[in-house]
């Protein structure tokens, strides 16, 4: 089972889908410059997106924390509800590589996309 | 009045507009704390809103990048001859350590080359001495009116 959305996710008023995905409805306190939200925010959601990706396919006990993130800046985000979903590339025994990527009114036309290194710290298997 | 104060006027006035009048900055108390030809250092205290791990206390790495992405954008700025509208292209952050809970986290970056479309910025996050940073990264920016 997935552990709660952090205090931060709050801030940012992430609401977690069945699906996996993430949505960050539109609120007045994401705003940056006039009319877009913040590419911070925008950031944080897609950080948000692919740690929950990697701890849903980590066993039980397992953590993750992000060593780095590259954010391509696509589009303006424009003052709407953003989607944001990863995928994950390799999941390795010590390192996830994962791609994010949220949009607005369509899947197809992207707002920010993200690859990321993730630092995995995994229960030893167990032994035979 | 020299061209250096006209121009010191300028980035003033426009931090003040800047940093005074964005939302998400005060959802996560992101405030000025300095500036120079080229470069830009705001801080971010710490504040419960901004944990990510309830464990242990430590911020969001989504924080740090709110606040990197936005000294770089006010780097690019400091750097403008006349104000230009600008846009993120793209940002790298390596999260280099966890920022120690309690303490202000601070945010510097410069500047470091602008040609006639883009801008190229490099920073550091720390919390408390540089020379011990939190983070780093590395970013390009558009300038989005340049024909």
């Amino acid at each position: 089972m997935l552990p709660a959305l952090p205090p931060y996710a709050a801030t940012l008023g992430l609401v977690a889908n069945p699906d996996g995905s993430l949505t960050m409805p539109f609120q007045p306190s994401l705003i940056g410059a006039p009319g877009r939200l913040h590419g911070g925010a925008l950031a944080g959601l897609l950080e948000l997106a692919a740690l929950r990706a990697v701890l849903a396919a980590l066993e039980p006990g397992a953590t993750a924390k992000p060593i780095n993130v590259t954010v391509d800046y696509l589009r303006e985000g424009r003052m709407e509800d953003t989607h944001a979903r990863a995928s994950i590339t390799r999941l390795g025994r010590r390192v996830a590589n994962v791609r994010a990527e949220a949009w607005q009114d369509s899947p197809e036309r992207l707002v920010v996309a993200a690859r990321l290194n993730i630092l995995l710290d995994r229960p030893a298997p167990a032994a035979r | 009045m020299s061209e250096a104060e006209r121009a010191e006027g300028r980035h003033k006035a426009f931090i003040g507009r800047f940093l005074g009048h964005v939302p998400h900055l005060a959802a996560l108390g992101i405030r000025y704390r300095a500036h120079g030809p080229d470069w830009a250092e705001l801080e971010m205290p710490y504040a419960p809103h901004l944990v990510a791990y309830p464990e242990t206390g430590v911020i969001a790495s989504g924080a740090i990048f709110s606040l990197m992405d936005t000294a770089s954008g006010l780097a690019v700025v400091m750097r403008m001859a006349e104000f230009q509208p600008h846009a993120t292209l793209d940002l790298r952050c390596d999260y280099l350590r966890p920022a120690e809970p309690g303490r202000t986290v601070i945010g510097r970056a410069e500047c470091l080359k602008m040609t006639r479309r883009v801008a190229f910025v490099r920073g550091i996050a720390h919390d408390g001495d540089p020379g011990h940073p939190v983070a780093h990264v590395a970013g390009t920016f558009m300038l989005t009116a340049a024909a």
